[in-house]
């Protein structure tokens, strides 16, 4: 078979037509090897929840190279940190992950207590974990109906939306703040709960099994939405765990570990009858599923708590002016996200020596290289989607 | 460095053993070590950094990297007035400091790795960093550590050998300087001193606010 032929004009000669379809590849492949095409997703796209410009080199439609420009949202929290005193980091930490602020004060405020050797009362930590785990809510019910919208159904992220109203109503209710709730304090919380609280939570929990039930109906069983993400953007486990993807995307492989259960104790976690949910695929699809379990769990452990909450006081006794003894404390928490995780380096003033933040979309965006590689270009936005990360997350 | 020889450090069960395995791998390039809240923080020789994350992937079973990073342990430049009440800048020493596990250096990268497979273990490692500013990479071993590293590179300057390729992370290409470094100033509060001079009132649920305790 020549090759030679003008563009265009196929040879005269009579051929089978398994030879044409050949002839056509290779012509084909002519054409594209002639330059690769460079394509720009963002900064400003629906996919990511911020700005990351991701530079995709593509041979006809499928992805050769993948690399994420971050930084658009970088504001050195770190940096900051060093010139801010204990109480006031927790506003700046506030804004790392927006969709769930308060998981990310929790691991902070547990490194500054350890440190200064002062427990939070019991009824303070059962408030923690359930609004932390109300914010996890809050999150994983935006991810599932915005899931659909990257993938053409537009219908689950009106409900994702008005669902999770529900929930950050009550985190208001209790915090004052919608996203940025600022509520924990060294030793313990703000304030106890508002009145009717219990019985409003409760409504509410119902109402989230109610609509993941409908997720379940509208989303996971739904053929085309599953077309788009089975077996789309595979991250193998061990791979996975050594690029440090956490959270539901490792869990997502078959990775059996949840530091609310396998890590150092935190919060009442270990009061709580719960389940670790995964999912052996690691696809786009099996994402979504550990996600729509883990807002379900996420509920029960609320009711349980709910049920169990001690009385007492909401804080501990602490010092006037919060000075951190010297010495140095590593928190990580299981965050809606991942693994959160704060290194506080402590010499005994007002404030930190220096945090290092450790987030969880970092390292969950820093595996997009080598997923990305070789997937074809629709498949990217629900790659993206699926790995659910926020760029405040990622910028710090 | 004080709290590590004040007490003999302790070690959770799961800690020791990673402690063991290590011991067993890397003998005398452990230079330091100590426990944090029953983790090991091991130091260790700068020419044994990629080895000592080998061991810990392969022989202490941390497949998880958590992060990379490194600390400047130079005392930050004084801003502001001492003892006018304002404390919004925190005091800090005045003289380089050395943290868990000890130190020689004025830079030190910390890291931390994890294992997904047995729960509660995990390492923390330091190791020092001298004037030629330069580590060894661990891309090679936790593909993860690309992207901490080009942090780490540019905020605290340190370059790592054997990294595919070292650019900036964050900041735009032609940025010159380091931000975390301790003697690169914060702009924004050289300029205008944080106005939170009056703000040294206690915290709600304080020693002397027995209201908000109950």
């Amino acid at each position: 078979m020549t090759t030679t032929q003008p563009p265009g004009g196929l040879p005269e000669v009579e051929i089978d037509p398994a030879a044409l379809r050949q002839l056509a590849d290779a012509r084909m492949n002519i054409e594209l090897d002639t330059g690769d095409m460079i394509l720009n997703l963002g900064p400003q796209h629906p996919a990511t929840h911020g700005t990351l410009r991701l530079v995709v080199r593509l041979d006809g439609e499928r992805v050769i190279a993948a690399d994420p420009i971050i930084g658009y949202m970088h504001r050195g929290y770190e940096k900051l940190a060093e010139y801010r005193t204990y109480p006031q980091i927790t506003t700046l930490i506030n804004r790392i992950d927006w969709l769930s602020s308060f998981a990310n004060e929790v691991p902070f405020i547990h490194a500054a207590e350890r440190l200064m050797e002062i427990e939070a009362p019991p009824r303070a930590e059962y408030i923690r974990t359930i609004l932390t785990e109300l914010s996890r809510i809050a999150t994983f019910l935006l991810f599932l109906g915005e899931m659909g919208l990257q993938v053409g159904a537009i219908t689950p992220a009106f409900y994702g939306f008005r669902d999770r109203e529900y929930v950050l109503n009550l985190i208001e209710a209790v915090t004052g703040g919608r996203f940025h709730p600022n509520f924990n304090r060294i030793g313990g919380l703000k304030d106890d709960l508002p009145w009717g609280f219990i019985a409003e939570c409760r409504t509410v929990m119902a109402k989230v099994m109610e609509s993941c039930d409908e997720f379940e109906d509208l989303v996971v069983g739904n053929p085309i939405f599953q077309q788009r993400t089975r077996s789309i953007g595979i991250i193998p486990a061990a791979l996975g765990a050594s690029y440090g993807v956490s959270g539901s995307n490792l869990r997502a492989s078959g990775v059996d570990w949840d530091l609310r259960r396998d890590g150092p104790p935190y919060l009442v976690y270990g009061d709580l009858d719960w389940k670790v949910w995964t999912h052996p695929d690691g696809d786009s699809f099996s994402r979504y599923w550990v996600r729509l379990q883990e807002t379900r769990e996420s509920a029960r452990m609320i009711l349980q708590m709910l049920d169990a909450l001690p009385a007492g006081p909401v804080m501990a006794k602490v010092p006037r002016i919060i000075k951190v003894p010297e010495g140095e404390a590593f928190v990580n928490t299981e965050n809606p996200l991942g693994e959160m995780a704060y290194y506080v380096v402590s010499k005994g003033a007002t404030g930190p020596f220096r945090v290092k933040i450790r987030s969880a979309s970092f390292s969950n965006v820093s595996i997009l290289p080598w997923l990305l590689r070789g997937c074809y270009v629709p498949d990217v936005v629900t790659i993206l989607a699926s790995l659910y990360f926020i760029l405040g997350d990622i910028d710090r | 460095m004080s709290e590590a020889t004040a007490e003999a450090p302790t070690w959770s069960e799961t800690g020791s053993d990673s402690l063991a395995r290590l011991d067993a791998e890397l003998g005398d390039a452990i230079v330091d070590r100590a426990a944090m809240a029953g983790d090991p923080v091991v130091r260790v020789a700068p020419d044994a950094w990629r080895r000592a994350a080998i061991a810990c992937k392969e022989v202490v079973g941390c497949d998880y990297l958590s992060f990379v990073s490194a600390v400047d342990w130079m005392p930050a430049p004084i801003i502001g007035d001492e003892g006018s009440g304002d404390t919004s800048t925190p005091a800090q020493p005045r003289e380089q400091t050395v943290g868990l596990a000890g130190g020689s250096t004025r830079f030190q990268l910390l890291a931390c790795v994890e294992s997904t497979r047995s729960p509660f273990r995990r390492v923390i490692l330091k190791c020092d960093v001298d004037d030629a500013m330069r580590a060894e990479s661990w891309v090679a071993v936790y593909p993860g550590a690309d992207w901490h590293e080009r942090e780490t590179w540019e905020m605290f300057g340190i370059a790592f050998d054997g990294h595919p390729s070292l650019r900036h992370l964050y900041l735009p290409a032609e940025f010159e300087g380091n931000p975390l470094r301790k003697d690169f100033p914060l702009l924004a509060r050289e300029v205008k001193p944080w106005p939170g001079l009056v703000d040294v009132e206690g915290m709600p649920g304080g020693a002397d606010d027995e209201e908000a305790a109950e």
